[in-house]
This record gives structure tokens, sequence and C-alpha cells, in this order.
């Protein structure tokens, strides 16, 4: 049998070796008995010794292509046998996917702070600043400055918790605007400002009432702000809450503190202005309560009605979401059952 | 205010539907509560003349009537009312029919006799119980004669008018009445409204002032005008039924033609009146006074009443009759046998009024329009068009002259504005004619001079006295619709949350990122829970006049109401609660009127945080966690001073061993424990654990700068150290050691281990620490670990007695 021969013996031989082998470690036994310092292949080569020296480069060059060709269909087979056993191991690691992951505990914003922080947000992009009021409050700064005097007949609108004969539980957070007004300086610009916080009246808790509730109260005042303004301004507030797909209707109303007043409806986004029981069949939600700044509100706070005008607005984000969401008790705002704080997951 | 739709039309050519005038009043004048249409719901009632009305063989009170109903033959009805008798017009429910209270009449048997419907009383007609006049509250109600049988009976009755409940704010006292709502409408649909017109005949011969004699003591400002007449020969007897019909559609009960014609004309002009049994008068003496302390007075409720010295009275030779404004006294009532008729129009002090009425809890139609204002230039009017329609009813005679006890010179009011700032103050171009037009539609009188208007404004609107006023009254009848829709220009100002505002929101951030919901609860409760776990030793602020004893008092610690809060979950099976509240305490202050209003944070746990899972089994809160909680919270502040917990026992509703004090260097800024067994239990909870922080002094402290630290390129050495230590010796103590004796390169001391289980005796722990060393500048050399190392292990041995394992 010449060299030629023996070498594509061996190599089918191997091939049919390598290829039956099942486990790595057989590959590898195959590489030693094939290709190894004492294998068959070495054996031919030591062989060449007795060829001619025009067969020798031949019988050389396909030698080396055979040990090539086994040497890859070795590395193959090793690479073959090794994907199968990852594939293998991979398959032995699948889980369940579905199972729940781990728990981290999360807490979340009260419904009521992410209504106001929605508006907030929306104000401090208009170039407003939040202000803070006390909540105990003077009957001065509450209604006399908001021209409220003693015995207006407004006053019944709002029951309110006495601490003294002159201080009080704010019944609204108007009760800001005068000390707005009078610690502004109008000469470094408009006063644009948003004060949101809780509020209290003398009401029993029942379904609808609450002795505490909040409220959101805006106020600009310039050289020139007009009734336009607020209308624009309340539009944007509407739509930021209950979307821009409905329409805002103005309608005139009373407070003491605002000339002209105004009450600001939105189409009643559960039936779309047809008529249902959250609206009382009219179409339309009030949301919020505006006006003029009242001249004589600028003038006890020192400011020149003839020269500066503004507007004002209140809101209650406990009425938004008792609307927004259904909620048809507004002492759930108050009561904290983790079943009800847990519904709403928004922007804090 | 209930506007009778019919009663306008009176005034006003309307034909629109009842729903859109409505809606028109809403957006241009007052809130419309709804449109109330009496007959709603009804069906099938009709016209029935009763024919023949003979007892019922089987009972002592039903009869048997053949009604005519306008059809072929009579129909048999059997009625139990008392006064049901033959020939009269009668209110008939059909077979099928419904009448009020959504229900429905079939035909049926009683006792035997067939009942093909029923002969209806009022209220079965859904009339309120309030409003039927008494004299038929106990029968069916009896038609007018010439009323057709079958025709429907709604028009009989005005219940096919369409009634619009106007909800008027107190600015508008003007629309509480017929006269001042048709003003308003006549301006809105521009139109000239037929104003009633009074056509009273006076006995030339017998003159007023020779019977009636009027003293008004009371000051100017709380009677600018009083004035009576009186009316003689007067019968008294029910108001003819087109009357009774406009009074109870007005949501009045119709009384007699006396007091019906008083309420007419108060619905008209919105000028209360007052009748008074002339004859009950001492002499016609009448004097109007301040009352005085101990007097006493039976008002027409049948009330004796206690009179105040701020409530004004109306006298008869200095005996009170009347309370001023509010209601009329018993003695002086008009009955059935009252003959003469002093009849009253006066203005009160809206302040006054209003203080009786709520003093005596006496709101009546008159205190309520008192308290808004009335207008001073209709008092006699109305005073004449009540006297000539007591007349006409009563078949009385008018004495001669109004009787006069004081009265006021009544100028309208002048305002000037300019086209400019009308137009400055709405963001509007409108031009000088369709302002000129909105004055007229108004009827103000008015002349301009180049761009100012000047408005006489009638006393009818005695809201209207400065231009803001008016101003107002130009946007809403040009229409809030018509305004564009702008957003304030001007110089630009910078909107952004101060230092606080954004550390309290980052505040509630981390408090929600570490597993606590935010809960608002009240800031009012009881006494003894407002001055629980207080901070600092403050009194609390107190209601003068709280609605219950749950809330009487402003909390001065957030932590209270947080456990209220984790009752009512617990009491609802919720075990596993997490929350926390941002908000203020009130501190009181020595010599101040108002409270110290400080921003708190406090937190509750109870339960687990994480529950029970598949893979994870529910740990139960502890103090660590909540300290954790807390910890994190402070590390995010980048505080200055050093953070230190300080064991106490100074906090009466915190567990004694496991509170601690937070102090920030050497200031006090809140405490964080368990909270005490026995106040668990008082306020029904679980174990629970607890912090309260002063956030605002938290928020105050000096911050560290954010400073770079360059990280070191030189390895970090570890050593650990376990020691078996005495129980009392705390963790700060052994750290605070550590740290002194460390040397320059310790960086980190990590407790990694504590076992106070088996084999460790009695009174002692096992605690293990890793200390970490690394050099900025070096690689740091074994053997100088070991020598400080050693120079620990030396100082924990003798300074704190610590056997090293």
């Amino acid at each position: 049998m010449s060299l030629q021969d023996r070498l594509t013996e061996l190599r089918d031989q191997g091939l049919a070796d390598i290829k039956s082998a099942d486990v790595l470690k057989k590959v590898n036994q195959v590489k030693v008995d094939l290709l190894g310092k004492k294998g068959p292949i070495t054996e031919v080569l030591h062989g060449m010794r007795d060829l001619t020296p025009e067969e020798r480069p031949k019988v050389g060059a396909y030698a080396n292509e055979v040990r090539d060709k086994l040497q890859a269909a070795i590395d193959h087979r090793r690479d073959e046998l090794e994907q199968a056993a990852v594939n293998k191991q991979l398959v032995a690691e699948t889980l369940d996917v579905t199972l729940p992951g781990r728990q981290v505990p999360q807490g979340q914003p009260h419904v009521i702070t992410q209504i106001i922080t929605e508006l907030e947000d929306l104000f401090i992009g208009m170039g407003y600043q939040i202000v803070d009021g006390d909540e105990v409050e003077e009957d001065y700064y509450n209604f006399e400055r908001l021209n409220l005097p003693k015995d207006h007949p407004a006053r019944d609108m709002q029951d309110t918790f006495y601490i003294t004969k002159d201080v009080l539980l704010r019944t609204q957070t108007s009760a800001d605007q005068p000390r707005s007004l009078e610690n502004h300086d109008f000469s470094k610009g408009p006063l644009k400002v948003l004060s949101p916080g809780r509020v209290y009246r003398r009401d029993t808790d029942d379904a609808t009432h609450s002795h505490q509730f909040h409220q959101i109260e805006g106020l600009v005042v310039d050289k020139h702000i007009t009734m336009a303004d607020l209308k624009g301004t309340l539009t944007l507030v509407a739509n930021e809450l209950f979307g821009d797909q409905f329409e805002v209707r103005l309608r005139p109303s009373y407070f003491p503190f605002t000339e002209p007043s105004v009450e600001a409806d939105v189409t009643c986004f559960n039936c779309n202005g047809k008529g249902c029981a959250i609206c009382k069949q009219t179409g339309w939600i009030e949301v919020l309560g505006a006006g003029m700044v009242h001249p004589h509100v600028l003038e006890m706070s020192g400011i020149d009605p003839e020269v500066y005008g503004g507007f004002a607005f209140g809101l209650g984000p406990d009425r938004f979401a008792m609307l927004k969401y259904g909620v048809d008790d507004i002492r759930n705002f108050y009561l904290n059952d983790v079943r009800f704080l847990s519904q709403f997951y928004k922007k804090g | 205010m209930r506007i009778s739709y019919a009663w306008l039309r009176d005034y006003l050519k309307l034909d629109l539907p009842a729903d859109e005038l409505a809606e028109k009043i809403e957006r241009t004048a007052v809130e419309v509560d709804g449109v109330i249409r009496p007959s709603e719901g009804l069906k099938k009632v009709v016209v029935g003349h009763v024919l023949e009305c003979v007892p019922h063989p089987n009972s002592d009170h039903l009869h048997i009537c053949q009604v005519d109903v306008g059809e072929a033959d009579p129909i048999q009805i059997v009625c139990g009312a008392p006064n049901v008798a033959a020939g009269q017009m009668v209110i008939v429910a059909l077979p099928n029919s419904w009448i009020g209270g959504h229900t429905k009449i079939k035909r049926s048997k009683m006792r035997g006799e067939v009942s093909n419907g029923m002969l209806c009383a009022l209220d079965e007609l859904g009339f309120d119980e309030k409003l039927v006049p008494k004299e038929v509250a106990d029968g069916i109600f009896i038609l007018p004669a010439d009323a057709t049988p079958g025709e429907p009976v709604f028009s009989y009755l005005g219940m096919d008018d369409e009634i619009i409940d106007m909800s008027v704010t107190p600015n508008r006292g003007d629309m509480l009445s017929m006269n001042g709502t048709a003003h308003e409408l006549a301006a809105i649909y521009d139109q000239t409204p037929t104003m009633p017109k009074v056509d009273l005949t006076e006995d030339a011969a017998d003159l007023a002032d020779d019977d009636l004699n009027i003293t008004v003591q009371a000051d100017e400002q709380a009677v600018p005008q009083y004035k009576m007449r009186l009316i003689k020969h007067v019968t008294i007897k029910p108001s003819p039924l087109w009357l009774q019909i406009r009074i109870w559609n007005a949501g009045m009960r119709p009384i007699n033609n006396v007091v019906d014609a008083t309420n007419y004309i108060l619905m008209q002009y919105g000028q209360p009146l007052h009748a008074f049994d002339f004859d009950q008068l001492d002499a016609g003496q009448v004097n109007v006074r301040f009352a005085k302390a101990g007097e006493q007075l039976t008002t027409l409720d049948g009330e004796e009443r206690d009179l105040l010295a701020t409530d004004l009275v109306i006298c008869s030779n200095d005996k009170p009759i009347c309370l001023a404004g509010t209601m009329g006294g018993l003695a002086t009532e008009v009955t059935d046998q009252t003959t003469s008729i002093a009849l009253e129009s006066a203005i009160f002090d809206a302040v006054k009024i209003r203080k009786t009425a709520h003093n005596h809890n006496l709101h009546s139609e008159a205190s309520m329009r008192y308290e808004r204002g009335i207008d001073h230039g209709a008092t006699e009017k109305a005073l004449d068009a009540a006297a000539a329609m007591i007349a006409k009813l009563g078949n009385g005679t008018v004495t001669s002259g109004v009787v006069v006890g004081r009265d006021e010179d009544v100028k309208p009011v002048e305002v000037a504005i300019t086209l400019t700032r009308i137009n400055h103050v709405l963001g509007t171009d409108l031009s000088l004619d369709t302002v000129s037009d909105l004055f007229k539609r108004l009827d103000f009188p008015t002349t301009v001079t180049d761009d100012t208007f000047n408005v006489t404004v009638p006393s009818r609107r005695w809201d209207i006295h400065i231009p803001a006023d008016l101003i107002e009254e130009v946007a809403r009848l040009y229409g809030y619709d018509n305004l564009p829709s702008t957003l304030p220009t001007g110089q630009p100002t910078i909107g952004k949350l101060n230092e606080t505002q954004q550390a309290i929101r980052d505040a509630r951030k981390l408090m929600e990122s570490a597993g606590l919901t935010q809960a608002i609860s009240y800031s009012l409760t009881t006494d003894s829970k407002a001055r629980a776990f207080a901070l600092h030793a403050s009194d609390v602020t107190t209601l003068d006049f709280p609605m219950s004893s749950e809330r009487t008092t402003l909390r001065l610690s957030l932590i209270a109401g947080l456990l209220d809060d984790l009752a009512y979950n617990n009491a609802r099976k919720e075990q596993d609660v997490a929350l926390y509240e941002q908000g203020r305490v009130f501190f009181s202050q020595p010599e101040q009127v108002r409270p110290k209003e400080v921003e708190h944070l406090a937190g509750a746990i109870t339960g687990s945080m994480v529950k029970t899972a598949w893979d994870t089994a529910a740990t139960p809160v502890d103090f660590y966690q909540i300290k954790g909680i807390v910890a994190g919270y402070l590390k995010s502040l980048a505080l200055v001073d050093p953070i230190s917990y300080v064991a106490t026992t100074a906090h009466a509703e915190m567990h004694p061993g496991r509170t601690a004090d937070i102090y920030v260097g050497d200031q006090l800024v809140g405490f964080v424990g368990q909270i005490h067994p026995t106040t668990a239990k008082a306020y029904k909870i679980r174990e629970t654990y607890a912090f309260e922080l002063d956030l605002a002094a938290l928020i105050a402290l000096p911050k560290a700068r954010q400073q770079y630290q360059p990280i070191s390129k030189f390895p970090s050495i570890t050593r650990d150290v376990a020691m078996l230590i005495d129980d009392t010796v705390t963790n700060a103590d052994i750290v605070a050691l550590i740290h002194d004796k460390g040397g320059a390169h310790l960086q980190d001391v990590h407790l990694f281990d504590l076992y106070n289980g088996k084999h460790v005796p009695e009174g002692k722990k096992s605690l293990a620490y890793t200390l970490t060393y690394q050099d900025q500048a070096a690689t740091l050399v074994d053997e100088d670990v070991t020598k400080a190392f050693d120079k620990v292990l030396s100082a924990l041995t003798e300074d704190l007695g610590a056997e090293i394992r």
C-alpha cells in the first residue's frame, strides 16, 4: 500500500472516529491517537525517507492536508460538543419567568399631593413662585383684607374654626393674597404666585364635606393683566387636569375679593356634555372660582389699583380628585386606608 | 329664588325653551340650580266632575262617586276624602295614571266596590306639604267650577309652568325679585320690560295719619326708611287660585289674601312687607327701637323669644310686637277676625338683621333679602302696590296717605369709566358703540364724553358703585365666551421651588423610595392625641368652639395621626402598613396669638414591609428597619455636623428601651423607636415603629459642600476583629474607640456580626468588625497596618474590657 493510500485510509478512519466521538474526552483521545507524536500520521511521515526525492514533497503536502483536515474536524466536533453541553446546561437552568420578581418596598405620593405637584409644576413653568401660607391665620388677613368685613353675608359661605376672636384656621388659601401683595417688590417685576395648602371649615364630616381639605390659590398682579389672561390661564389648568378635548366656560359669580368674579366650568368628562349623574345633568362641571383682583384688596395692600391690576383663582384638589377618579367620599383622602392610597400611581 | 316662567312672560316676550333661558341666566347673571317642571312624571291626571256621591255601604268614611271625566260615561271612583261632594270639580288620577312620588294608579276594588282611579289632594300630585294651603291639607283639592272635565289638570294648578331655580349670589340681591330678574333678562335679550303698574285708590276722607302714629327711635343707619299704610274694612279669606299658584310656585305656602298679597309683592319687588292687625296695636301707636335686655316677644311661630340689645324691634306703645325684618309677633298677627291692616314697608340695616336672624336662628324670605340689601328706591312703590292689592282682594279701602316714620333721599349713583380702562382690564377691543349699547340694555342712563362713560346707576342695582363693577356688567353682558384667551405677558419671571420647598419634595421622594406611602391625616385631633409624641414641650392650640370632641386641638406631632391611620388599617385586616406624613405641627408661642407652624416629617411602620412570597419570608419590621430609613434620609441631607442616636426614656409614648433621640451635632432633631406597647394598645395597633423629625430644623442645618474625593490608586487592606464584650457597651462606644485609636489610615469600620445566643456568657455579647485601611499616597505596608490594628486591639481590651477572639 502506498503512503498516499495509507494516509487516505487514516483520514477516512480518523474522520469516522471523530464523527462518532460523543463526548469531549473521546474527541481528545482521537486527537492523541491520530495526531500524537507516536500516532500513525507521524509514522507515515517517518516512512517518507524511503521515497524518491520527486515523491517526497507530494506525499509531504498530502500528509499535511490530511492532518489539517483531521485537526479541523476535531475542532469542529469539539465546538459542537461544547455547544451541546452549554445548551444542555441552559435548558437545565430555565426559569419560570412569569414568577413574580423579588419585592422592593415602594411607597407613593398621596393623590392630593399628585394633583398639587402637577399644578405646581405647570405654574412654575410659567414663572410662578410657590408660596406656603400659614394655616393659623388672623381674621384680618383671612377675611377683612379680602374685602370681607365682619358681618359680611358672604362669610356665611365659610363657616369658620376660630381660636380666638381674631385668630382662626384659614378657610381659604386666598388668605395668602394680602401677605403676598404687601411683601412683593413690584420694581422687581410682576407678582405671580401659587399657594397650595390645607384649609379648614366648620363642617361636619360626611361624604361630601370635610372639615379639612386643600385649596390652590393663584395670584398675578402687574401693570397690564387682563381678564383674557385669566381665561387663558384657567383653560390651561382645566386642560392640564382633564385633558384638552374639553370646553371651558366662564360664568358670573361672586367673591368679595374679585370684581368681576367668575366660576369656570369644564365639559363633563364623564358624559362629554350630554348630562349625567356626575354633572347633575348639566353637562358641565364646576372646577374653579376666579376673578380680577378687587381694587379694594389692592388698595388695602398699598397698591394703586389705577396702575396695577391682576387676577386670582382658586381651586380644590380634593374636588378635582373626586371628579377625576370618581371618588365618592371625601373622607377617603384623610383616613389613609392603604387600599385606597395605593390606587393612584402617578407622578409626585 | 324660584322664578316662574309664566310670571316672567308678564314682563317680557320670551318663547325660548326654559332650559335655554336657564343656561343664559347662568352664563350671564347667576347660577341656576335647575329647572323645575311640577307636572314632570305625571300622566293621565285630569279634571273630573263629581256627578253623584253616595256613602260606601261597607264603610263608615268612604264614598262612591260617579265622576264625569270627559268620556261618554262617567266612571266610578271610591274616595276616602272627608270633603268630597257631588257637584265638585276634582283632580282625577285615571286608571294607569302616574301621580307624585312615581306612583302608578290602577283600577282596584275597595271593600267590594270598583274604583276606576283616585281623586287627589295636592300633595298626591307631588306638592311639598309645606306649600299646600292649610285649609285644603286634609282633603281633595277642589278645582274652579269652570274647569272642563277630561282636560289635563296641570294648567289649572300652575303645574304646566316651568320654574327656574336660581342660586343668587350675595351681591345680586336685586335678582331676588321678579322685577329685578325681569330687568336683568331685558338687558340680556335687549328688550324693554313691561313693569307692573300700581293702581291705588285712596279714601280721601280717611287720613291714615289720624289713626296711625310712628316714631323711629333707632338711628338712621339701622332704620333708613320706615313707612306704613292703613287699609280698612278688609275681609280675610283665601286668595284666588291664580295668586295661590304664584305663591306656591314661588315656594311659599298660601295663607290668606292679606299675607299672600304681602308675599306676592315681596316676590315682585323684593321688598319685605309686614301686615299688622291694626286693632291689636295700642291706640295706633308704633315705635321702632333696639330691644332692651330682658324683653320678650312671642313670634308668629309660637316661640317666646328673649330679645337681645342688638335686635331691632317694632313696638306698639313701646311694647315689642315684631322682630324687625325677621318675623312678626303672634299678638298682632292677621287672623280671620282682622278687619284693618297696618302695612309696613321699611328698610333695616343688613348687619343688624343678619345678627338677629343668626342669633334667633330665624332665616326668612324677609331676613334673607335685608341681609343682601334692598332697593332703597322701591319701598313706597311696593307699599302702594301691596295696599292696592290687599284692598282689592279683601274688598277694603286704603286710607289716604303714607305714614312716614323715617325717609331718606335716595340718589342714583354716578360712576365714570373710560373705554380704555374697560378694554385694558378685559383684554378686549370693544368700541364705544358696543359698550354704550350694553349700558343702554341695562337701562343705565349714560352720557359719553370723549372716551369716558358717565353712568347713572339706578337704585335697583345697589351692588354697583365703582368702575370695576361696571367692567363686570360689560364683561358678562358682552359674554365671557367672547373674551379672547391669552396668557399674561410683561416682564418674565423665574418660577422655581425655593430651597425649603425643594427639600420637602426631596424628603417625600426619599420616603417613597424607602417603601413608605404618603398619608395626609387630620391636623385637628383630641387634646391628648395633640400632645402625644411632641418633640418639644409646648402648650397646644385649641379651637374656641369645636364641632366635635374628636377635633378640638391642633397637633404637636405627626405620629399620633399616623397611628390613627394604622389603627384604621389594622381594623380592616390590613396588617402590613408603612406610612409617612409630611406636614405642619403647631407649637404655641408665649405672648404670640398664633402658634409656630413647623414642617415635620414622620413615619410609622407595622407588620412587614415585604410580604411572604414564594421566594421570601416576611420579615417583621423592627427598630433597625425604621432606623435604616431615617439614617438613609439623613445621609441624603449631607449634614456637616455628625448625626448621633442617643438612647432615651424621655418619650412617655415610646418604648423606654427601644427609642433614640436623634441629634445633629448638639441639636435635637427628632426621635426614632418603638411605640410603647401600652400606647399601641390604646391606639388599637400592633407592634409599631415610628420616627418624628423636625424637617424645618434639618433643612436649616448647614450642609456639606459637595467635593470630589480622589479614589486612591493604592490597594486597601482589611483586618477583622471579633470580641466578647459587656452588653452595656454600645456599638457607638466601640466604633468611637476604634476610630480614635485606628491611626491615620483607618478608612472604615463595619459591623458584620452581632451574636448573643448560645455559648455567649450571660451579660456579654459577641461583635465582629471589619476595619479597612488605605493610604491615599502609597501602598500600605502590612507591618504598619498590623501595628495600627494591634493598638486598636489593646485599646478595646484595656478601655472597654473586650475579650478579643
